[in-house]
């Protein structure tokens, strides 16, 4: 087995366990910390099939902010889970009906699913020759630059729309104009002339002012 | 295909995205009492799309976008039936939003800006630009439910909505993805061309997932659950736009995307046609049943509109062009009917606030004997009786589901249809024979009148003044996507 082989499996396995122990671990912060492991661990999975744009979008966008935004909710907000859980045992029958209903239609598909016949192609990770062979060609963000404001400028624009929809809602839901704070202008400090603040007085001895 | 080209097809969504950031950065800058010009100047803008979409290049079919996007006779009539709609709730808004103290710009911006996305969606033959404008759309619309922010409700509302929106994303992708998987194309063109035998099952299961994101949309049962509360939730006039722009639009793609994309050449029209008549029949019962136990008006609308959403999916059921024309055809005239009934909520106003409650209209015919007539009328062609424009919304669902051989379906639909007539006559009922409830205030603004006169005008007379008219581009639009 090659080193790439290995890495691959590490990854798959680190991937999958991690998976599972964000959905079995009782501490909230530990699924947090699990959650980011695993998008560590497919990051390492996008690097081995050449995706190294998308492994890196991965760690800076999910680790860097979603996870990060995450683990302050869970840690800030005082959620009580033991009440949360105890609507389970009522649920359960019909968690466990849509479950099964689901996993049918997913073994349906898994069924209906054909494996690539080449073994080149089934294989999920590339080989160190692959890997250098891939160095010559443009890489992944130059691949995306070049059609992502040519073929796919429409979707594009939607998105920075979506983006700008986003921030409209942010503000209009959450910013409220308070009367009555001490607000620094600096538009009038800076146009403060100095006859406005200080006055030059000559003050004659024994007299005051 | 040069970018030049594309750009003239598009131009009516240009200009709104253009205009809606212009207005957005008007509304920054001017003093808060001008702020009612924004709204002018949406209705405006919307104006000028509608001609554009009409008059234009944009009014020549064309695929542009690498086939992300299309100008055709289908497009064209969905796309000036919504902004139609938007126009109407945003005169609705006007006197309710002052009085609530919800007058804030961002308000026809935002509708602005759902309307760009429904234009969007309604255009794209593409799996990807589907979920782009129907994200653009649903996101400014939770922002719009939450726009009471103050309120409980209202905030409950948006939450809610938005947390059962983005699952029903979540479903559509997959499913998406599993289209992609199987097929290897996002065009609907490709994928209708890439399916065979072999990845039946896979695409079947693709399929059903998108239809159910899509019938979360145009809230059809079992999708329906988020409906009741949003649109009790939610300020009036913004339920009154809920109700008629977004779920034309979503009827809309939903009928581009079963039929462009899974026609009935690759044998794929009985594979959905079976789960539509599922959801059109489960949406007519849950519609026709629950409705009868509400006590608040915009719960009433809430569950009749679920009701309606299954009779229009009877005409999608079809399958064939004809199918496709009735529901276009019904869409449009629910369309006048909500729209107008929620100019007549609208009205429901007492000075201690707004009354929501069914019981608050007892006696409204002796109080306000013009109310209660328009009322009354709008009841009626909801019900789907005889004369009003409501009937023939009915009539044309059931021949086209009658010609395509769905005589179950239309059993069903003809039984829900009389148990729905209950509780519509029940409100005409407390209108007519019940004591006369504390009058209502008589300040609602020419704004909400008008377009209650109008709606009732126009399902009074519709079958002499649109349906003529109606039928014929319905007919032409539905013709393009076979």
């Amino acid at each position: 087995m090659t080193f790439a082989g290995i890495a691959f499996w590490a990854f798959a396995i680190s991937t999958v366990t991690f998976g599972l122990l964000v959905i079995l671990a009782r501490n909230p912060v530990h699924s947090v910390l699990c959650l980011i492991t695993t998008f560590i661990s497919v990051a390492g999975l996008f690097v081995l099939m050449g995706a190294e744009y998308l492994a890196f979008l991965l760690i800076i966008v999910y680790v860097g902010a979603v996870a990060v935004l995450f683990l302050f909710v869970v840690m800030m907000l005082d959620v009580d889970f033991a009440e949360l859980k105890s609507g389970f045992a009522e649920y359960l029958p019909y968690g466990v009906i849509v479950g099964v209903v689901l996993l049918v239609n997913i073994g349906l598909v898994v069924a209906a699913w054909q494996l690539p016949t080449d073994p080149q192609l089934a294989q999920p990770y590339l080989t160190g020759a692959e890997m250098t062979a891939n160095l010559e060609g443009p890489n992944n963000a130059e691949a995306l630059g070049m059609v992502l404001y040519t073929d796919y400028i429409h979707y594009f624009q939607i998105a920075g729309m979506v983006l700008l929809v986003a921030m409209i809602g942010a503000i209009i839901l959450t910013f409220r104009e308070r009367k009555g704070i001490k607000k620094q202008n600096p538009g009038d400090q800076a146009a403060r002339k100095r006859e406005d603040a200080v006055e030059v007085v000559s003050v004659q001895t024994g007299k005051g002012i | 295909m040069q970018l030049g080209d594309n750009i003239s097809f598009a131009f009516p969504e240009i200009w709104l995205a253009i205009s809606a950031m212009a207005l957005l950065m008007i509304g920054v800058f001017i003093d808060s009492k001008y702020h009612r010009f924004i709204s002018f100047g949406a209705i405006f803008s919307i104006f000028v799309a509608l001609f554009l979409v009409n008059f234009g290049t944009a009014s020549e079919n064309a695929s542009l976008f690498n086939g992300a996007f299309v100008t055709d006779g289908f497009g064209q009539f969905s796309k000036s039936v919504i902004y139609v709609a938007a126009i109407f709730a945003i005169i609705l808004s006007d006197r309710f939003m002052e009085r609530e103290r919800l007058a804030r710009f961002e308000y026809p911006v935002l509708i602005l800006l759902s309307v760009l996305g429904m234009s969007l969606m309604v255009a794209s033959t593409d799996l990807i630009s589907v979920y782009m404008g129907i994200e653009l759309q649903s996101l400014a619309l939770y922002i719009l439910a939450t726009f009471n922010r103050d309120s409980r409700r209202s905030t409950e509302a948006g939450l809610k909505y938005f947390v059962l929106g983005a699952l029903s994303s979540g479903l559509m992708l997959y499913g998406m993805s599993l289209i992609y998987g199987f097929t290897g194309a996002t065009t609907f063109e490709a994928i209708a061309a890439g399916a065979d035998e072999a990845n039946r099952i896979g695409l079947i299961f693709g399929m059903v997932f998108l239809i159910s994101g899509l019938s979360f949309k145009v809230s059809a049962a079992p999708f329906h659950m988020w409906t009741p509360d949003v649109y009790e939730g939610s300020p009036t006039p913004v339920t009154a736009f809920f109700a008629a722009a977004p779920k034309f639009a979503a009827m809309a793609i939903f009928a581009r995307v079963l039929v462009e994309a899974f026609p009935a050449a690759t044998d794929a029209l009985s594979d959905w046609q079976q789960v539509i008549v599922l959801v059109s029949i489960l949406s007519m019962v849950v519609g026709a049943f629950s409705a009868i136990a509400q006590k608040n008006i915009k719960r009433l609308m809430a569950y009749s509109s679920i009701g309606h959403m299954g009779y229009a999916l009877m005409g999608l059921a079809a399958g064939t062009s004809q199918g496709i024309s009735s529901v276009l055809v019904y869409m449009t005239i629910y369309l006048i009917m909500t729209i107008g009934t929620f100019a007549c909520i609208l009205m429901m106003r007492r000075p201690e606030g707004m009354a929501e409650n069914i019981s608050d209209l007892s006696g409204l015919s002796q109080t306000r004997p013009g109310l209660a007539i328009m009322f009354s009328a709008l009841m009626f062609s909801l019900a789907g009786i005889p004369i009003f424009l409501g009937f023939f919304a009915k009539l044309y669902v059931f021949m086209a589901a009658v010609n395509a051989g769905l005589f179950v379906l239309v059993v069903v639909g003809a039984l829900s249809s009389v148990i729905a007539t209950y509780y519509y006559l029940r409100v005409v009922k407390i209108i007519w024979m019940d004591e006369p409830a504390p009058e209502f205030e008589r300040d609602a603004g020419p704004g909400v009148k008008g377009v209650a006169i109008l709606s009732t005008v126009l399902i009074v007379a519709g079958i002499v003044v649109i349906m003529p008219f109606l039928n014929i581009a319905a007919e032409a639009a539905a013709a393009t996507l076979f």
